[in-house]
Formats: structure tokens, C-alpha cells, sequence
């Protein structure tokens, strides 16, 4: 079942008097439970390219079909929407709040989706019981580990049942052990069904994945599987 | 209409969060709305209270009464066309008393200036009035106990005196002036009367709770020589809608008494409450307006701080916005957290200032008489709400705006 559909997407930012194409022609499919990587250099516009997936933004031309809905146009707020739904993001900085413990921090997207304080609640403790954390659920972030903070993001992206998991360097802030274990983790929650889209430079980190895309100067120069993969 | 509802109370919930997430930084943002406040209800209950205190003082003047003076209380002639004027005397009392056919009860007044004294207690610079038995019936005094003078102690040039409460609280604390004799400068006088709690602090001299009341006889015995004092004709109307006719017809009997021809202008005044009501609104109009203005400004100046403090605060949480942006937050949720952050710091701080303020008016209460009432709560509250809204519409809109993309980069 074909999840994300992209035809033909450009991008081209203004940037004072310079126009600058980060992404030129980009088409690609990816469909349920697959597990993709996309790699580039600095400006190949895989940074780009994730913001569109993530309906962060909207192309300059071309179609992104999203579920078969087409995104490319949709307003603020119905993006919002989508990606509050259908989106689960990770980022390299975990993007905590501060001040919140590890139950609000995952339950967040949920307050946004108009879902219940109990109903929140419970399945907020649920997801973060899924990745491992039930010891440290009223921890705040400071008094969590990089490898636990990662974590708690992972349980907030999962938390919505989202259509995708979109992770970009996810364990760049993260020593190599520590990004091993949340691998495993991404390992993990895509046995389970979910598909995975993960933006890394690192080809270790890269081959993870079943299916690497590489994009320069806002190309799509390859897109191949990858040989060692072996699901869960 | 249940999404709204659910919005604003997840809203509220964050603003809760954010709020206490930064005791100090929202203490002090507090602190320009709770200043602002303060001074503001603090104002109108004092103006408030001042206003009763005047409503009070005037109503014991009576809104039916007229005084022909030599002088008039207040006055933008010139000084050096009145001050030839003559006294008014006895006899021209008489006269006026013989032929003013309108008022309900007239009484001449002499006053003198003396210290009243019972035992060791003194009290200075008591003004005491000196009238006939009639004089009662121009004024609405209650008694506390005793009565006013009679006409037969009147005639005899009785020395007894009525009192006002003020006095009798000062010379005879265990309240058991009556019948008791005091000296009003070197005389001595029977209690006869005294007076419940009439006036206001803001009559001055003029205020009959701290004022003596004796009969005009025992002011020209012992205190002022015949010659030397004039006398006010206090002159109470039927009912207040005669007034004007009360008053013309006064006018027109004294000009006859002292002889003018009609081309000569009156060589005396009429005084009523009238002329005092005035003045007092165009005083305290000016009061209540640079009041006001001032009060404002601190209130602006407050929320002029709250808004900068609120910019900071989007400022800083920039990758917070760009987090929940991209985790699903619209812009009116982004928009109506931050407004709410304001308008709640706006909201505490106004509870804080009004407490502030009712602490403070009852404090000042000793010197200068307040009133809190319930509209000085309401606008307390509607102000700070409109503050805090109009100060962190400008924040709430920018952090609004923010591109997810670029918040998220930001450092």
C-alpha cells in the first residue's frame, strides 16, 4: 500500500536576490511498513526533502500525495493536522520540553488532537512503557540520559499511531553504544508494522534501513536496497 | 462549540505550566500590572470615599436652605469693591424676620472662635455658634441626648449649650456629657444637647460635630461686641421646590432693609449648598481626571513591560514553538497559549493589587475616609484582563507566525 507518493517535487528558496533550487526533480514511492534511509551531503537537499515529507512545507511545484490525499496544497492548519495524526518525528535534539515530565512530553501531540486527559494519559504511559522507559515516567528530561531522552521522543512519535516515523540523525547527539541501542529500538518498532523514513550522513547509521535513497544538488542520484538488511 | 472549550482549557493548562516553569520571570512581570492596579482602585476608593464623606457633610447643610451673609463663600469679584460692605445686624434680622413671608424658619448666627474646656480636657479653636431656638429648624440635626436650647432659654440669654459629637467624645470620653458644665472661653455653659455624628472632616470649622451651639445673647455678653460682629441670616424654604422663590423674595427684603436703590447692586450674599456642590465637582473633577491620567500611565507603563517580557519569552522558547508546530499545534493554538500566559499573569497580578489595594484603603481609611465598592473590583479585573490580552497580542502573534521549519533550526 503506497503511503507517500512524491512526482516531480521541486524546491526554490529566496534567499536576498539569489534563488536557490535545494530540490530540483524529485520523484519517489514509499509504501507501508517499509524501512527507508535517505543520505546526501550538506545542500543535496535531503534536509528539504524531509521538511516536505514531514508536511513541514510545501513544494514549489509538483504533487506529494500523502495516503492518496494530495498535501502539496493544503493550507497551515490542515497540515497541522496531518502531521499531528500521521506523522511521528524524531529529531537529533529530542526537542524535550524542559520543564515537563517524560508522561506530558509524549501525551503533547495527543492534548493537540483533542484526546482526553484520561485517554491521554494512559496511552501516553502505554507507549512509553513500549520503549523500554516505565521506570521513568514522571522523570524530567534533565534527569534522563541522551539515550533515555531519545527514548521518550520515540514514545511521543508513536503515541498518535502515526502513518510514518520520520527521524532525522537520531542518534547524532548519542555516543555509539547509546545509538546502537535506539537502532535496535527503530528495529523494533518496524517489525511491529509502522514504516520507518530515516535522514542520517552517517552510512553506518544508514544501513539500518532496507532502502537507501541518495539525493545531490537536489537529485535523486540513487535509490537501492540494501543487501544486508535483515527484518526482525 | 466542545473544541473550544477543550482548546482554551488545554491552553489554560499550558499557560499554567509555562507560568510556573518560570516563578521569577513571571513575579516580576506581575509586579508592573500589581503596582498598576493598586494605585488604580486605591485611587477611586479614596475619591469614592472622599465623594461620600462631601455627600454626607452637605446633606447636614440641608439642600433647602439659604444664608444671606455679608460675604459670599465663594467669589471672583473683587476684593476691594466688597470689603466696604456693612455688617448685617441684629435689627436688620428683625426686620427681614417681620417681613419674609416664604421661609419655613429663619435664625440669625454670630460665630466666634474659642477653646472649650471641662475639667482637664481642653479642645481649641472651637467654633461656636451663637443663634436663637429657631435656628434648629434650619439645619437636620439628630440628637445623640438632650435637645436643642428653647426659645424661653434663648430670650434669657441662658448660658447652656448644645455640643457636637466631636466634642463630646474629646471632653467627655465615658460619654456622660449632659447636664455637665463646661467653659466655653472664660464662661460657663450647661449642657443641654448632643449631637449625633452629622457632618464631614471636609466642612472644616464648619462641621457641626465639632462645633458648639449657644445662644446668640451669650455670644454678645461674653465674646463679641455687638458692633463688631455681623450676622448670617440662615433662612430654610418650605420645601426645596420654593427654593428660588425663597431665595428671591430674601433678596428682595434685604435690599429693602439696607436701602438700595435699584440701580445699586447687593451689598450682601446668598449662599446655598448649591455654590459648595459646585466648586467641590470642578475640584474633584480635576482630582479624579489628573488621577486617573496618572494611574493610566503606571498601568501603561505596566503593560509595557509585560509585552517586552513576552516578546523575551517567545524569543526563547522559539524551538519550543517550532516542537509544537511540528507535532500538530495550529496557529490559534500557538496564539491563544501565549495570550493566555498574558492575560493570566495579568489576572494574578490584578488579584494581588486589588487585595494590595483593599489593604491599603483600609490603611488610609484613619486619615482620609475610603469606600470599595464591587465596581472598583470589576473594572480592577476587566482592566487587567484587557492588559494582559492587549499586551501579549503582539508576542502571541509572532510566535503564531513562526515557520516550523526555521523554529526548529534556531538556536
Amino acid at each position: 500500500m503506497n503511503i507517500i507518493n512524491i512526482e516531480h517535487i521541486a524546491k526554490i528558496y529566496q534567499v536576498g536576490t539569489e534563488e536557490v533550487h535545494a530540490l530540483r526533480d524529485v520523484s519517489l514511492r514509499i509504501d507501508k511498513n517499509e524501512y527507508v534511509a535517505i543520505m546526501g551531503p550538506s545542500g543535496s537537499g535531503k534536509s528539504t526533502l524531509m521538511n516536505m515529507l514531514g508536511c513541514l512545507d510545501t513544494p514549489t511545484s509538483g504533487i506529494y500525495q500523502f495516503n492518496s490525499i494530495n498535501v502539496s496544497e493544503m493550507t497551515d492548519n490542515d497540515l497541522a493536522m496531518i502531521r499531528n495524526k500521521e506523522i511521528g518525528f524524531v529529531f537529533q535534539t529530542f526537542n524535550l520540553l524542559a520543564r515537563s515530565d517524560a508522561v506530558h512530553n509524549v501525551e503533547l501531540p495527543l492534548i493537540y488532537a483533542g484526546i482526553s486527559y484520561r485517554e491521554r494519559r494512559e496511552r501516553a504511559q502505554q507507549a512509553l512503557i513500549d520503549v523500554g522507559l516505565q521506570d521513568r515516567m514522571h522523570h524530567k528530561p534533565n534527569e534522563l540520559s541522551g539515550g533515555q531522552r531519545q527514548r521518550v521522543a520515540i514514545a511521543r512519535a508513536l503515541v498518535t499511531n502515526p502513518s510514518i516515523i520520520l527521524a532525522d540523525e537520531p542518534t547524532g547527539n548519542l555516543d555509539s553504544k547509546t545509538g546502537e541501542e535506539i537502532m535496535v529500538l527503530f528495529a523494533d518498532i518496524h517489525s511491529k508494522g509502522n514504516t520507518i523514513i530515516l535522514v542520517t550522513h552517517e552510512e553506518y547509521i544508514a544501513e539500518h534501513a532496507a532502502r537507501i535513497i541518495r539525493l545531490k544538488d537536489g537529485l535523486v542520484e540513487a535509490d537501492e536496497k540494501v543487501k544486508k538488511f535483515k527484518a526482525n | 462549540m466542545r473544541t473550544i472549550l477543550f482548546e482554551l482549557k488545554e491552553g489554560l493548562m499550558i499557560a499554567l505550566r509555562a507560568i510556573r516553569a518560570n516563578k521569577i520571570r513571571s513575579s516580576l512581570t506581575m509586579l508592573g500590572i500589581f503596582i498598576g492596579i493598586t494605585v488604580v482602585v486605591t485611587m477611586s476608593t479614596a475619591i469614592k470615599g472622599i465623594d461620600n464623606s462631601f455627600q454626607d457633610g452637605i446633606s447636614s447643610l440641608g439642600s433647602d436652605v439659604i444664608y444671606v451673609d455679608k460675604f459670599a463663600w465663594f467669589t471672583n469679584v473683587e476684593w476691594w469693591k466688597i470689603r466696604n460692605r456693612r455688617n448685617i445686624e441684629m435689627a436688620d434680622f428683625e426686620k427681614f424676620k417681620q417681613s419674609a413671608k416664604l421661609p419655613l424658619a429663619v435664625a440669625p448666627v454670630i460665630n466666634t472662635f474659642q477653646t472649650v474646656k471641662f475639667g482637664e480636657k481642653r479642645v481649641e479653636t472651637i467654633n461656636v455658634n451663637g443663634s436663637n431656638a429657631d435656628y434648629v429648624q434650619t439645619t437636620n440635626f439628630t440628637f445623640e441626648q438632650g435637645r436643642f436650647y428653647s426659645e424661653v432659654e434663648s430670650n434669657a440669654s441662658r448660658q447652656v449649650a448644645v455640643i457636637g459629637s466631636e466634642i463630646a467624645k474629646k471632653l467627655f470620653p465615658r460619654g456622660d456629657a449632659l447636664d455637665k458644665t463646661i467653659k466655653i472661653g472664660a464662661a460657663n455653659f450647661k449642657v443641654v444637647g448632643i449631637l449625633s455624628e452629622q457632618g464631614s472632616f471636609l466642612l472644616g470649622p464648619w462641621n457641626p460635630d465639632n462645633q458648639v451651639f449657644i445662644p446668640i445673647g451669650t455670644i454678645y455678653k461674653n465674646f463679641v461686641a455687638r458692633s463688631r460682629g455681623t450676622v448670617t441670616i440662615n433662612i430654610r424654604a418650605q420645601n426645596p421646590a420654593l427654593l428660588e422663590e425663597t431665595k428671591a423674595e430674601a433678596i428682595g427684603v434685604m435690599r429693602k432693609i439696607r436701602g438700595l436703590s435699584y440701580d445699586q447692586e447687593d451689598d450682601f450674599s446668598v449662599n446655598q449648598q448649591e455654590g459648595l456642590t459646585d466648586s467641590y465637582n470642578s475640584i474633584v473633577g480635576v482630582i479624579q481626571i489628573a488621577g486617573l491620567f496618572i494611574t493610566g500611565l503606571s498601568l501603561f507603563v505596566g503593560a509595557i513591560g509585560i509585552m517586552n517580557i513576552m516578546f523575551v519569552s517567545v524569543r526563547e522558547r522559539t524551538k519550543e514553538i517550532g516542537l509544537r508546530k511540528a507535532i500538530g499545534a495550529k496557529k490559534r493554538t500557538i496564539l491563544s497559549q501565549f495570550l493566555m500566559e498574558s492575560s493570566l499573569i495579568c489576572l494574578v497580578g490584578g488579584f494581588f493589587g486589588l487585595l494590595a489595594a483593599i489593604l491599603l484603603s483600609m490603611l488610609i481609611n484613619q486619615f482620609i475616609p475610603t469606600a470599595i465598592q464591587v465596581d472598583a473590583v470589576i473594572i480592577a479585573i476587566v482592566v487587567s484582563l484587557i492588559t494582559g490580552i492587549v499586551s501579549g497580542l503582539a508576542p502571541a502573534y509572532t510566535a503564531a507566525k513562526m515557520d516550523p521549519v526555521e523554529a526548529l533550526r534556531y538556536e
